[in-house]
C-alpha cells in the first residue's frame, strides 16, 4: 500500500498552528488518552462521569477558563482554546461540555461582568477545578427565545429576591455555583448564586440518550434571597448571557470537528481491516467516495474554525462569524458521525467503538449554544437585514 | 539547592529510526525528534527535589540547533532556565566527547545535585552518568528508582534484577533515573506558554574552553564501522495443543529462561 495520512494530516493544515498551539494540543490529546479515551463508553452506558476528578485534573492543566486572562487562568489565545476543545471532543462531546460550561459560560460571566470581589472568590477556584460551575438561561418553557423568560429578580430593601427555574443546564446536579439570569424591572440582569443558597433544589435530568457522559439538571429557585453583592454588576441587558453563548460556540466550533474527525478516523482504520466479498471494505468505491468526501469537510471546518480563531485573537470576531461557524461545523460534524456509522455496519451501534456515541452526542450539540434554525436565522438576517425571530 | 537536568533530544523511540548509510550515525533530520523519554523523569524528579527542598532547576542539553524544541518542551514543565551546548563541531561526538564538553558545562553551572536518564533510547549506552562523575569526580547515584533528599545527604533506591540496593552520597553527586521513579507531569499551558520567555543560554566549545580536536568526528574514540538492520521477524513456532499444549508452553518458556 501507498503511504498513508490521517484525515488532517491531508492538507497539512497542522503548519497552519504555532509551535505554542501544537504543543497545547498534543497535551490535550495526551490527557484524553490517558484519563478519558478508555473509559467514556462506560460512562456513557451508566450515564454518570467522574466529572469532579476529570476538572480537577483539567485544572491542573489549565484548561478551565484558559483564554481567561488573570485570576489563575493560563490566558492562553482563541486558536489554543480552539485546538484544546477540538482535542476534548475528539475523546468525547460530554467532556468538552464540561469544559465549555466552566470557562466560556460561568467563569466568562463572572471574569467579564463580575465585580472585584466576585471574581476573587470565584475564578481561581473554577480555574483549579475546584469549584463547578454552570450556566442558568434556558428555561423549561424558554429555549431559543430567551428574551421571554419568566425568572424574576424582585428588590427587596437591598436583597434580591429570584424565583423561577432553570432547564437543561450542564454541570447543575454537582455545580458549587450557578450564574443565573432572571428578569428585573430594569431588564435582565445576572446573578452568582451558590447552589447551597437556601430556596435553591436541583433536579438531575434522567434518560438522556445523548450527552450521558455530562450531567444537566434542572434548577428550582423558589423566592431565594441574596444579597445585592450577588449580582453581576456589568451585566445589563440580554446581550450580557448572548456575549457568553458567542464564547462557548465558538468553542463548539472546534469541538465539534474533532469528534468527527474521531468517527473518520475511526472509520477509515475499520474499512481497511474489515474484509468483505474477500477485501477490505475500503476497496471499494462507494466507501472510497464517503472518505473522501468526509476527509474535505474536516479540512474545510478546520480552515473555518482557524479563521474564526484568528479572528478572535485579533478582537475582530463577531457573533454573525461564530454563528457560521457554529451551524457549518457542527452540521457536517453530525452528518460525518451518520455516515462513518454506517460504514461500521452493526458495529457502528456498538459502544465499543465511539461512532455512534459522538453521533447521538452530537444531537445536543446541534440544539444547544442556539438551534442549527436559529444560526441560520441570525446569519439570514446579517444577509437581508431582516429579523425573522423579533 | 541547584539541580542540573541532561535532556537529551532523540529520535522518537515510537517511530521507525533508521543509521545514516554515510557515516553510521543516527538520521536525526528525518525522524521526529522527542525528548529521551527518560529524561522526562528526569525533569520530574528535578522539579519534585525543588518542590521539596527550593532551589533552581536548570535544562543542559548538547545538541544541535534543532534541539531548541526539545529545550523549550523541557522547560514547559516547569524548570527554571536551560543551557544549550551548540556547536557545528560536535557533530560526530562520541559518548566520551559528549562527557568531555558536558561535563565542562557542568563546571560552570555549580550544581549540587545532577539528574539525568539512565540511558538515552537512541545510545542506549548507560555510560554518560559514569563518564561525568569521573571528570566531575563526584559521586554517582546510578540507576535510581526513588531518590530522597536529607540536608546534604542523598539516597537511591538503585534498581537491579533481583531486587533493589540502597545507596548514598553527599552533594554534590549525578544521579540518574529510570523510569519508575515517578509519574512526569503534562507540562500546564502556563507552563507552555512561559517556557518561550525563560532564558537559555547558548555556549560554543570555545566558550567552554573545549577544542574542536577533542570532539566531533576527530576527537571521537569509538567509531560504528557498519550496521545492519534487523530481520524481519520471522513466523515463530506454532503449538498445537492436543491436550499437552500446556507443557509445551511451559517447555519453551523455561527453555528460554523466562520462567
Ligand atoms: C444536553 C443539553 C445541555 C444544555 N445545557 C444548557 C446550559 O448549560 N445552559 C442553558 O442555559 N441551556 C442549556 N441547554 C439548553 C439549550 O440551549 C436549548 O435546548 C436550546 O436553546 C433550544 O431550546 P429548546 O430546547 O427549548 O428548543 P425550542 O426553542 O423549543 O426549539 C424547538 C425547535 O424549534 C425551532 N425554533 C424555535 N424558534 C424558531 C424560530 N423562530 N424559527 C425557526 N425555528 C425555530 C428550533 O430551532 C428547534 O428546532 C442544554 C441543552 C441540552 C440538550
Amino acid at each position: 500500500m501507498n503511504s498513508t495520512v490521517s484525515p488532517s494530516g491531508l492538507l497539512q493544515l497542522d503548519a497552519l498552528l504555532s509551535d505554542e498551539e501544537r504543543q497545547i494540543q498534543d497535551v490535550v490529546r495526551k490527557l484524553m488518552d490517558a484519563t478519558v479515551r478508555s473509559e467514556v463508553h462506560h460512562w456513557y452506558e451508566q450515564g454518570r462521569a467522574p466529572i469532579r476528578e476529570l476538572a480537577n485534573e483539567f485544572g491542573r492543566l489549565g484548561l478551565l477558563g484558559m483564554h481567561l486572562h488573570g485570576y489563575g487562568c493560563a490566558g492562553a489565545s482563541a486558536v489554543a482554546y480552539g485546538v484544546a476543545c477540538m482535542e476534548l471532543e475528539a475523546a468525547d462531546s460530554g467532556v468538552r461540555s464540561l469544559v465549555s460550561v466552566q470557562g466560556s459560560l460561568a467563569m466568562y460571566a463572572i471574569w467579564r461582568f463580575g465585580s472585584e470581589e466576585q471574581k476573587q472568590r470565584w475564578l481561581p477556584g473554577m480555574a483549579r477545578g475546584e469549584f463547578i460551575g454552570c450556566f442558568g438561561l434556558t428555561e423549561p418553557d424558554h429555549g431559543s427565545d430567551p428574551a421571554s423568560m419568566s425568572t424574576r429578580a424582585r428588590k427587596d430593601g437591598s436583597d434580591w429576591i429570584l424565583h423561577g427555574s432553570k432547564m437543561w443546564i450542564t454541570n447543575a446536579p454537582l455545580a458549587d455555583v450557578a450564574v443565573i439570569w432572571a428578569r428585573a424591572d430594569e431588564g435582565v440582569r445576572g446573578f452568582v448564586v451558590p447552589l447551597d443558597t437556601p430556596g435553591v433544589t436541583v433536579r438531575e435530568i434522567k434518560q438522556k440518550m445523548s450527552l450521558r457522559a455530562s450531567s444537566t439538571g434542572e434548577i428550582v429557585l423558589d423566592d431565594v434571597r441574596l444579597p445585592q453583592e450577588a449580582q453581576l454588576p456589568e451585566a445589563t441587558g440580554l446581550k450580557a448571557p448572548l456575549s457568553c453563548l458567542t464564547e462557548a460556540r465558538y468553542g463548539i466550533v472546534w469541538g465539534s470537528l474533532g469528534a468527527g474527525r474521531d468517527c473518520l478516523e475511526t472509520a477509515i482504520r475499520y474499512a481497511q481491516e474489515r474484509i468483505q466479498f474477500g477485501k477490505p471494505i475500503a476497496s471499494f468505491q462507494l466507501t472510497q467516495a464517503k472518505i473522501a468526501d468526509m476527509a474535505l469537510e474536516v479540512q474545510k471546518g478546520f480552515l473555518l474554525a482557524l479563521h474564526l480563531g484568528r479572528m478572535a485573537d485579533q478582537g475582530k470576531l463577531t457573533p454573525e462569524m461564530v454563528s457560521v461557524g457554529k451551524l457549518n461545523n457542527v452540521r457536517e460534524a453530525i452528518k460525518i458521525a451518520r455516515e462513518c456509522r454506517t460504514i461500521l455496519g452493526a458495529n457502528g451501534i456498538s459502544g465499543e467503538y465511539p461512532v455512534m456515541r459522538h453521533a447521538n452526542n452530537l444531537e445536543s450539540v446541534l440544539t444547544y449554544e442556539g438551534t442549527s434554525e436559529i444560526h441560520q436565522l441570525v446569519i439570514a438576517a446579517k444577509l437581508t437585514g431582516i429579523q425573522a425571530f423579533s | 539547592m541547584k539541580i542540573v537536568v541532561l535532556v537529551k533530544q532523540v529520535p522518537d523511540s515510537g517511530a521507525e529510526r533508521n543509521l545514516r548509510a554515510e557515516d553510521n550515525t543516527v538520521d536525526r533530520a528525518s525522524a521526529n525528534n522527542v525528548i529521551n523519554e527518560m529524561d522526562e523523569y528526569a525533569i520530574e524528579e528535578a522539579l519534585r527535589l525543588q518542590e521539596a527542598h527550593g532551589g533552581e532547576v536548570t535544562v543542559l542539553t548538547m545538541g544541535p540547533q534543532r534541539a531548541t524544541e526539545s529545550i523549550r518542551k523541557a522547560l514547559s514543565m516547569g524548570p527554571d532556565g536551560a543551557v544549550h551546548v551548540v556547536d557545528d563541531a560536535l557533530s560526530g561526538t562520541d559518548a566520551l566527547g559528549t562527557s568531555k564538553v558536558l561535563a565542562k558545562a557542568l563546571e560552570r553551572l555549580n550544581a549540587d545535585v545532577i539528574i539525568c536518564g539512565a540511558e538515552s533510547t537512541d545510545a542506549r549506552g548507560q555510560v554518560l552518568p559514569h563518564m561525568l562523575a569521573e571528570r566531575l569526580g563526584v559521586a554517582a547515584l546510578t540507576g535510581a528508582r526513588k531518590l530522597t533528599v536529607d540536608g546534604s545527604q542523598l539516597t537511591i533506591e538503585r534498581q537491579t534484577e533481583e531486587g533493589y540496593e540502597v545507596v548514598t552520597a553527599a552533594t554534590p553527586a549525578i544521579v540518574s533515573v529510570w523510569d519508575t521513579i515517578n509519574e512526569p507531569r503534562y507540562p500546564s499551558f502556563k507552563g507552555i506558554m512561559a517556557a518561550k520567555k525563560k532564558p537559555v543560554e547558548t555556549l560554543s566549545i570555545a566558550d567552554l574552553g573545549v577544542d574542536a580536536g577533542e570532539v566531533g568526528w576527530a576527537g571521537a574514540q569509538t567509531t560504528v564501522k557498519e550496521h545492519t538492520k534487523r530481520p524481519p521477524r520471522s513466523a515463530g513456532q506454532k503449538v498445537t495443543d492436543s491436550g499437552e499444549g500446556g507443557v509445551a508452553l511451559v517447555d519453551y518458556l523455561s527453555s528460554e529462561k523466562f520462567v
